[in-house]
C-alpha cells in the first residue's frame, strides 16, 4: 500500500507490475451478478436481531440461558487466554528470594498465634451466644459456608463493575452471594455460569449495601457511584450523627448479606444546609485490588415471608400496615 | 497528490496469495483471544477492541469472504465475555460491518495515512452505538478515556495491515520456480 512502508516488496513488485489487476489482494473477480440481499436489507436484519436481543436482555432478562450457552463455549478460550499472565506470575513467585519467605512465614505464624487465641475466645463467645439466643427464644444466626475463588479477571465492561471469578453454579455458587475478601465485603454474585461466576463490585453504580453505622447502631444505605475507592451514604437527613472515620458494618436485614461485614469508612461529610440530606463520601474497606483470593459465602436462609393480611384488598392492607 | 491517487488505483502494489477463508477464521479467532486477556488498569482503558480491528480489516480488504454473520456472533461473543448487554457489540459490529462493507473500494483506494481518517470514523461510531445502547438502558457516560480504544485502534491500523499481511507475501518468485 503505502511505497515508504514496504521498500523491498515494491521493489520486487516491479517486475510484476504488468500483471493484470485482478491479482490483487481480491484474487476472485467480482460476480457478475449480484446474489442474495441487499446489503441494506442484511444490515436491517442483523440489526433488528441486535436490538430484539438488547430489548428481551435489558427489559426481561429472557437472554440468560443462550449467554450461559455462549459462556461455556467461551470458557477454555479463556482459561486459555488466562495462561501467559498465570504462568508469568509463577515464574515470579519461583524467584522470590528466600529472605523474604523468611520474613513472610515469621509474620504469619505471628498472626497464626494471634488469631488462635482471638479463635478461643470467639468459641466460647459463640457458644454463649447460642446459648442466650435459646434462652431468648430468638432465631438463631445461620452457620454460613464459605468458598475460596480466585478472581480471573476485571470485568471489561467499561459501564459496570464487575470481577470474574473462577467458582460457578458447578460449586454451589448462588446468584446473590456475598463476596468478601480479607479485609471486608466486595460485592455480590450477580450472575452464575457452570465454572466461573460474576461478581459486581459495590462500587458499581447499580449495586446497593444496607449497612449500619456502627458507633450508633444507625441503618442507612451505600450506593455504589462507578468507579473505585468512593462510595455514596444516601438520603441521611443533615442532623444525623455520622463523624468522618466511623466504620460502616453490613445490617443483615435485607437478607442477602450476612450481618457485621466490614464495608466502608467514612471519609468526607458536607452538610449544605440548602440540600435536605448531608453528601457523605465513604471509602471501601476492601478492594478487589487488593488480593486475587476471595471468599464466597453462601446464600443466607431466607427470611420469614413480609407479613400480609390474608384476604385483603390493596385499600384495607395499606390500612393495616399503618396501624401496625 | 491527485497523480499519487490514480497511482494508488491499483490498490495494494504487491501481488499477495489468495486469502483462504481459513486464514481469515484464525485472525479472528486470535483476535478473540487477545479480547480475552485478563488486562487491568489504564492498559484495559487503552486497549483497542481487536476484534472489531480484524472484522474491520476483511470487511474492507476482502468484502465478499467475510459478511454480517461472523460479526454478528462475535459480538455476542464479546457481549457474553464482557459481561455487558446482549447484543450490544452484535449491533455495534454489524454496523460496522456495514460501513466496511459499502466503504470498501473507496477506504483501499487511499494509503495508510489517509486509510487511518476512514478508520477512525468508523471505529468511533461503532463506540457510539455501544454507548447509545448502555445509555438507553440507563448507564452513565464512562468518561471521554471510553473513545480512547477507537484512536489507538485507529493508530493501529498501520500495523494491523502489516501483520495481516505476513502470510500472504510469496514466498518465492513464481517465474523462477
Amino acid at each position: 500500500m503505502g511505497e515508504a512502508g514496504y521498500p523491498p516488496e515494491s521493489a520486487q513488485g516491479l517486475p510484476h507490475s504488468g500483471a493484470p489487476l485482478s491479482t490483487r489482494m481480491q484474487s476472485s473477480p467480482p460476480p457478475f451478478f449480484r446474489r442474495g440481499p441487499s446489503l441494506f436489507a442484511r444490515l436491517g436484519f442483523f440489526s433488528l436481531l441486535s436490538l430484539m436481543l438488547l430489548y428481551a436482555d435489558a427489559r426481561f432478562h429472557y437472554t440468560e440461558a443462550l449467554r450461559k450457552a455462549i459462556a461455556v463455549v467461551l470458557y477454555p478460550l479463556q482459561q486459555f487466554a488466562d495462561t501467559p499472565g498465570k504462568a508469568f506470575s509463577s515464574i515470579g513467585a519461583y524467584f522470590v528470594s528466600q529472605s523474604f519467605l523468611q520474613r513472610e512465614n515469621d509474620r504469619l505464624t505471628h498472626e497464626n498465634f494471634l488469631q488462635a487465641g482471638q479463635l478461643q475466645s470467639q468459641q466460647a463467645l459463640i457458644a454463649e451466644n447460642q446459648h442466650l439466643r435459646q434462652l431468648m427464644e430468638m432465631r438463631e444466626r445461620a452457620e454460613q459456608t464459605s468458598t475460596v475463588a480466585e478472581i480471573l479477571y476485571v470485568g471489561r465492561d467499561p459501564f459496570s463493575r464487575k470481577v470474574i471469578v473462577d467458582k460457578g453454579s458447578s460449586q454451589d455458587i448462588e446468584e446473590g452471594a456475598a463476596v468478601i475478601d480479607d479485609t471486608g465485603l466486595i460485592g455480590q454474585v450477580t450472575r452464575t455460569f457452570p465454572w466461573t461466576a460474576e461478581v459486581a463490585l459495590i462500587s458499581d453504580r447499580e449495586q446497593v449495601v444496607p449497612v449500619q453505622i456502627v458507633r450508633t447502631g444507625q441503618r442507612a444505605a451505600l450506593f455504589g457511584i462507578g468507579y473505585d475507592g468512593a462510595l455514596d451514604l444516601r438520603f441521611m437527613p443533615i442532623n444525623t450523627d455520622v463523624e468522618n472515620g466511623d466504620m460502616l458494618v453490613t445490617s443483615g436485614i435485607d437478607g442477602v448479606y450476612p450481618p457485621g461485614l466490614p464495608v466502608a469508612v467514612v471519609s468526607n461529610i458536607e452538610r449544605n444546609a440548602a440540600y435536605p440530606f448531608a453528601k457523605i463520601t465513604c471509602t471501601p474497606a476492601a478492594g478487589p485490588n487488593r488480593n486475587r483470593q476471595v471468599l464466597v459465602m453462601s446464600r443466607l436462609t431466607p427470611l420469614p415471608d413480609y407479613p400480609v393480611v390474608p384476604d385483603a384488598k390493596k385499600g384495607k392492607g395499606k390500612k393495616a400496615r399503618k396501624g401496625g | 497528490m491527485q497523480s499519487r491517487m490514480i497511482g494508488k488505483l491499483g490498490g495494494s502494489e504487491e501481488i499477495l496469495l489468495p486469502v483462504r477463508p481459513l486464514y481469515i477464521s484464525i485472525t479472528l479467532f486470535v483476535a478473540l483471544m487477545i479480547n480475552l486477556l485478563p488486562l487491568t488498569g489504564w492498559l484495559l482503558a487503552v486497549r483497542p477492541d481487536f476484534v472489531a480491528q480484524v472484522l474491520l480489516y476483511w470487511g474492507i480488504h476482502q468484502p465478499r469472504k467475510i459478511g454480517f454473520l461472523p460479526a454478528w456472533l462475535l459480538g455476542l461473543a464479546m457481549d457474553v465475555a464482557d459481561g455487558s448487554l446482549f447484543g450490544q457489540h452484535a449491533l455495534a459490529y454489524s454496523v460496522m460491518m456495514f460501513a466496511a462493507i459499502a466503504l470498501h473500494r473507496r477506504v483501499s483506494m487511499f494509503d495508510m495515512r489517509h486509510q487511518i481518517l476512514h478508520v477512525l470514523p468508523i471505529l468511533l461510531v461503532m463506540q457510539m452505538i455501544v454507548l447509545g445502547v448502555r445509555h438507553a438502558s440507563g448507564d452513565a457516560f464512562p468518561g471521554w478515556w471510553f473513545f480512547l480504544s477507537s484512536i489507538v485502534g485507529a493508530l493501529l491500523w498501520p500495523a494491523t495491515d502489516l501483520l495481516l499481511k505476513i502470510p500472504l507475501r510469496q514466498r518465492h518468485d513464481p517465474d523462477e520456480a
